[in-house]
Formats: structure tokens, C-alpha cells, sequence
């Protein structure tokens, strides 16, 4: 892990609501792992935390983040231009990695909305190793960024894309249609939406990867802001930024 | 030029803390920050049995500062001394464990303990925490419990004992100088200050517990008037804490009268202010031909009839 100041240099709408931002770093590009985070100073005065993006595509030397605008910090980010240096620590957090490999056939891969930004280095590093189905959802077809993802379907709120209906009904559906062999969940996304796919996962008796979310003010393990409950072992809560952010779902209370 | 603080016996390479609960145990980073370049490290707060702390949401960022309410977990006094201390002893800096306890018993027991322990040089008490006997009610609210445990830990330890002051009470001196009669080495001024935020769509307050500690450069100017009127009450050094992210902040502590500084809230943000802020304070020395930066403290230029408490009402 390392604190490095990166130079911007793309910023892209991948949809009208959905932005990537494109910057250089060949230490992150060559460290960073699926699934692993970045801690971004996005100005230096205001707002005073860090935000974390997890890592949407690598190439080469090239590192990217996606994003929506929800506050201060993101519409600043959505204001940076070519040749602005970015303050970012990272890699952050555990990664993908430890759970892909298993006793299975196919990855279905479920997100809500932004929380597809993990899914393409997901993506990388199943395809040579298991079949993998991939289920967007979001409110709008605004929120659906489909690249560098494999077999997509698509869920929207509006049915601007796809089925009408939450991704879960769409998983449920294409699961009840499909033989997918033995199979194995990752989700990202919303919280709610994650404790659905966590329950039906339950249901199926399938093991269920999360990557979950909660309010960080570091992100490197120091401040214990991170606290998410636990449903096993001898602590109560585990720390999001360095124990997660991906967990098994029966192992974490999802709310 | 000399940077280093003594305090009874022990000597800081220099003036530059890390704050309680802002820098986890010690060694969670060493490939972001150099420790080596630090006065001293000091720990999480550490009680006797493990805590568990508050639930989610325990942070919310605030316009300058931050709320938190992590509810000092943290992995207990025995498994600190298991797995936490050997990787600190052998770190080149100085080593503050902060205790915090509900119960005069519990602080004494926690003491103890880390007095058989090689590798820890001195001790903060976080005196903001709840006296179970007493209903809950924070002992560092209360002068008669702050003197009793200044006055058990004393009793216990010749290594540094620093008492950790709350800034919610109505004068801090008073604290300050319980303590100082009580045989504390020395003081840090301040903690947390209480504070609260609000979510107007759900109507839920941002953080679990309601209420929470506010710090980072929101509190500032508390810090530094909290700093002014302590090093006015007491002859024992005062070691300053509260947004401080700069250098220039830190000079600004040492002018008013702090003898050594803290950074919390910084470190979430840049693991290494701590250097970066003895680097820059070097260079303020040199600039302004000060060949040791115990020149600086308590040198603030006041007027005669400025008194500190309450002069501008
Ligand atoms: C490990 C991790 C990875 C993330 N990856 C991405 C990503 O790839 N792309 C992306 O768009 N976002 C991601 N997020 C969420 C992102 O960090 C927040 O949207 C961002 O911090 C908001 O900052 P802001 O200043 O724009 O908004 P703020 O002004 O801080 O907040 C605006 C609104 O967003 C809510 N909010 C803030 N932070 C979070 C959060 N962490 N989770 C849920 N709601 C939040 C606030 O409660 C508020 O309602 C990630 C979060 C985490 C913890
Ligand atoms: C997340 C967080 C956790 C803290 N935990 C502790 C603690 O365990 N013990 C303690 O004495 N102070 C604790 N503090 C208080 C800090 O040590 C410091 O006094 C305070 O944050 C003010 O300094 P700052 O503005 O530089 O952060 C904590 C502060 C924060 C922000
Ligand atoms: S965000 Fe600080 S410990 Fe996880």
C-alpha cells in the first residue's frame, strides 16, 4: 500500500449518470487486485475525508475508477481535468481472489447500479477459470454500465432496459430457466440489495461474496469507523477497509 | 537544532505525537509512515477486557472536522501485550499505551499490567469514559474522580503518567490542576468534543449513538484556547491536540504554551502529517534562528489585560 499522487487522464460519461475517471499509476496498475479499493483526497481542503472508489479497469499503466455524483466529493472528482494530480493510498482491502477458485461451475456475478464498478477485474480473472452470467440492475438504464463484463442481463425499476423489476427478480427468474451447473454468488451493490441476494443465496444453499460498504474516515484499518456486524466467530463486528470489504453474506449482518 | 522533550524520564526525539485511537495500535502502516521519525506512538485506548465498541454508523464527515463514535473498542490489555506489543517494541520511537477503564479498579489493574511489560515508555489516561458506579457518568466530567485516579496511577508507576482531558466542562484549569497536584507528569488538552449531525431526509441522526466526538480542524480553536488556559493554571507541560494538520497549527500550539502536540483526525487523511509537520517545524526554527524549538513554547505575545478565561465577554 502506498500514498502516490496520480496524474488524470481521461475523464469519460459511460452514461449520463455514470462517470470514469482515468489516471496513471503503473504501481497501482501492477498491485491492485479485483475487488480492492483506492482512498482518494479528491481536493485538498474540502471535504476533509478521503472517499473510497473501488477500481474499475486497469490497462497497462492506466488505472480507472466509476462513479455517480452523490455529493460534494463526487462532483468534484466529476470536475477534474487532464493533468490534475489525484492524492490516492491504495491498494485497500482484501480482494476477490481468495474466493474465486472452488468446488464450482458458473459465476453469477449481481450488481445494483454503481456497484458494477468491481466486476470487470472480476470478470478478468474468472474467464479463463469458470462460465460466468452477470446481472445488472439499477433504477434507470442510466445506472447500467455493461463493458468489459461477460453474458449480461439487465433489470431496471422504469424497464428502460431489460426486465422491469429488481435484479433479484431477474436472478430468480433466469436461475429458475437456466441450469447454470454448480454456481456461486458475488454481488456489489446497495445494501438492501446485497441482504436479498445474501438471503436467496442462503436459500439455495450457495455461498455468497459481498462486497459491502459502510462509512470509512481512513480506510487503512487505524480508526475503526468501519464496523460492520458479525453472525460467527468471537468478535461482534469486523472492520470493513481491512477485513472486507468482501465477505461470505452469512458471515456479516447485511441490514 | 534541538527538536527532543524530556518528560521525567524519558526523551522524545522530538515534539510530535500520534493522537489516541488515530494511528490504531502503532504499526498498522509501516509502509506509509516512517514511525521512526516520530517523538512517540500512542495506542488506542486499551481497557482490560476487549470492547466491542458502538454499532454502525460510527462516522459522518462534518463542514472541517468529523463525528465519531467507535465506543473505545478495542482488543484489551492481554492480547495488546500478546500481539500488539513485541512489533512495537522493536519500532525506534516511543511507545504511550492510553488506558481507558469504567472504574477506578480497572485503570489501576490495566496499569499494572503494562507495568511488567518491557517497550512501554509512558501513559496517557483517557479520563472521557463512562464510571460505571456512578451511572455512566464520564469521570473525566468530574474533578474528585479525575484527582482519584491521578492519584491510584501515580501511586502504581514512576514511567510518564499523562492525563487526557475532555473539553466539555465548564473550566478545564480546574482538571489541570487536579492533576498536577495529584503528581501527574504532564497533561493532554483535549479530547473530543461532543457534537451531532442530523439526516433531514430520514430524520436519523448521521452516526448510531446520536451523539459523538467532534474533532479535526472544526475544533482547533477550542484546542487552542482549552491549551491557553491550561498552561496559565499548571506548571506541568501541556501537550496540545485538536486539528492540528500542519505545521504551522503545531507552531501555533507550541507559541500558546504546548510542550509537545498530537495529530489525530490528520493522520486519517495523510498517515505521515506527523512528519511532514517536524520536517516543516525544522524549517520554521531555522528560518527564525531558533537553535531549539523549547524556544518557542509559551512565547504569545498578550496583552497585559488579556486575562484567560473569558476576556472577551
Ligand atoms: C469500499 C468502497 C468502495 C466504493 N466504490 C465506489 C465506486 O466504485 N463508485 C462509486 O460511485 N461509489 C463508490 N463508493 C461510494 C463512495 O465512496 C461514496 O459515494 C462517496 O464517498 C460519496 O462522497 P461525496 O462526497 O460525493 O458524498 P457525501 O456528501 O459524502 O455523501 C452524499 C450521500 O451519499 C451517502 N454516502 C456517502 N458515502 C457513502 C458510502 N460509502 N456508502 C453509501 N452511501 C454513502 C451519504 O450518506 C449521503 O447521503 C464506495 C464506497 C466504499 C466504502
Ligand atoms: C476515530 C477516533 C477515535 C478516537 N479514539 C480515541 C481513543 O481511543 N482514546 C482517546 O483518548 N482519544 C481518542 N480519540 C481522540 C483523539 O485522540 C484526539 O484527542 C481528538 O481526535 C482531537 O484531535 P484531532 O482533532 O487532531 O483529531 C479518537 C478520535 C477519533 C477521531
Ligand atoms: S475506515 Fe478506518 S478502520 Fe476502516
Amino acid at each position: 500500500m502506498q500514498q502516490l499522487y496520480a496524474p488524470v487522464l481521461q475523464l469519460e460519461h459511460l452514461t449520463k449518470e455514470i462517470i470514469e475517471l482515468t489516471f496513471r499509476s503503473s504501481y497501482l496498475a501492477e498491485t491492485i487486485r479485483p475487488g480492492q479499493f483506492l482512498n482518494i483526497r479528491v481536493d485538498n481542503n474540502f471535504p476533509l475525508l478521503r472517499r473510497p472508489f473501488s477500481v474499475y479497469n486497469v490497462q497497462r499503466d492506466t488505472i480507472s475508477i466509476a462513479f455517480n455524483i452523490v455529493g460534494l466529493g463526487s462532483s468534484i472528482l466529476a470536475k477534474k481535468h487532464i493533468g490534475d494530480s489525484l492524492d490516492i493510498i491504495g491498494p485497500c482491502g482484501n480482494s476477490f481472489d481468495q474466493f474465486i477458485d472452488g468446488d464450482y461451475d458458473t459465476a453469477i456475478l449481481i450488481a445494483g447500479g454503481i456497484g458494477v464498478a468491481p466486476f470487470p477485474l472480476l470478470t478478468a480473472s474468472l474467464l479463463s477459470k469458470k462460465n460466468i452470467v452477470t446481472f445488472l440492475g439499477g433504477r434507470t438504464k442510466e445506472l447500467l454500465v455493461p463493458n468489459h463484463l461477460s453474458n449480461v442481463k439487465f433489470a431496471t425499476d422504469d424497464g428502460s432496459e431489460g426486465m422491469k423489476g429488481t435484479v433479484l427478480d431477474l436472478l430468480k427468474k433466469d436461475l429458475a430457466e437456466n441450469n447454470y451447473g454448480k454456481i456461486r454468488f458475488f454481488s456489489c451493490g446497495p445494501s438492501r440489495m446485497m441482504k436479498a441476494v445474501g438471503d436467496f443465496a442462503k436459500e439455495l444453499g450457495v455461498l455468497c461474496y459481498a462486497s459491502v460498504e459502510t462509512s470509512m474516515a481512513c480506510g487503512i484499518g487505524i480508526c475503526q469507523g468501519c464496523n460492520i456486524e458479525t453472525t460467527t466467530g468471537d468478535r461482534k463486528y469486523k472492520l470493513v477497509c481491512c477485513e472486507g470489504t468482501i465477505f461470505e453474506t452469512q458471515t456479516i449482518k447485511l441490514t | 537544532m534541538n527538536e527532543s522533550f524530556t518528560l521525567g524520564s524519558v526523551t522524545f526525539k522530538n515534539r510530535i505525537l500520534t493522537a489516541s485511537g488515530t494511528f490504531g495500535y502503532g504499526n498498522e502502516n509501516p509502509d506509509l509512515v516512517d514511525v521512526s521519525k516520530l517523538g512517540g506512538i500512542i495506542t488506542k485506548s486499551l481497557s482490560w477486557k476487549p470492547r466491542d465498541g458502538n454499532p454502525n454508523p460510527r462516522i459522518t464527515e462534518t463542514p472541517s472536522g468529523m463525528l465519531n463514535s467507535i465506543g473505545l473498542a478495542n482488543i484489551g490489555v492481554h492480547k495488546f501485550i500478546s500481539e500488539k506489543l513485541p512489533k512495537l517494541k522493536i519500532l525506534d520511537t516511543k511507545i504511550i499505551a492510553n488506558i481507558a477503564a469504567s472504574s477506578v479498579k480497572e485503570y489501576g489493574d490495566v496499569l499494572e499490567l503494562l507495568e511488567q511489560q518491557e517497550g512501554i515508555h509512558a501513559y496517557e489516561i483517557n479520563v472521557s469514559c463512562p464510571n460505571v458506579k456512578e451511572g455512566g457518568l464520564n469521570f473525566g466530567n468530574d474533578s474528585k474522580q479525575v484527582a482519584v485516579i491521578t492519584k491510584e496511577l501515580r501511586k502504581k508507576t514512576t514511567r510518564p503518567l499523562v492525563i487526557k482531558l475532555t473539553p466539555n466542562v465548564t473550566h478545564i484549569s480546574e482538571f489541570a490542576r487536579v492533576c498536577e497536584s495529584e503528581g501527574a507528569d504532564a497533561i493532554s488538552v483535549i479530547n473530543t468534543v461532543i457534537g451531532m449531525a442530523v439526516n433531514i431526509n430520514t430524520r436519523k441522526p448521521k452516526i448510531a449513538t446520536a451523539t459523538g466526538g467532534l474533532s479535526g480542524p472544526a475544533i482547533k480553536p477550542i484546542a487552542l484556547a482549552k491549551v491557553f488556559e491550561c498552561v496559565h493554571a499548571v506548571k506541568i507541560p501541556v501537550i496540545g491536540i485538536g486539528g492540528i494538520m500542519t505545521w504551522e497549527d503545531a507552531v501555533e500550539f507550541f507559541i500558546v504554551g504546548a510542550s509537545m502536540i498530537q495529530t489525530g483526525t490528520a493522520n486519517f487523511i495523510n498517515p505521515s502529517t506527523g512528519i511532514s509537520i517536524a520536517e516543516g517545524i525544522k524549517m520554521y526554527c531555522v528560518k527564525n534562528s531558533l537553535n531549539d524549538v523549547g524556544t518557542l513554547i509559551g512565547t504569545l505575545e498578550t496583552d497585559k489585560n488579556v486575562s484567560v478565561i473569558s476576556s472577551w465577554l
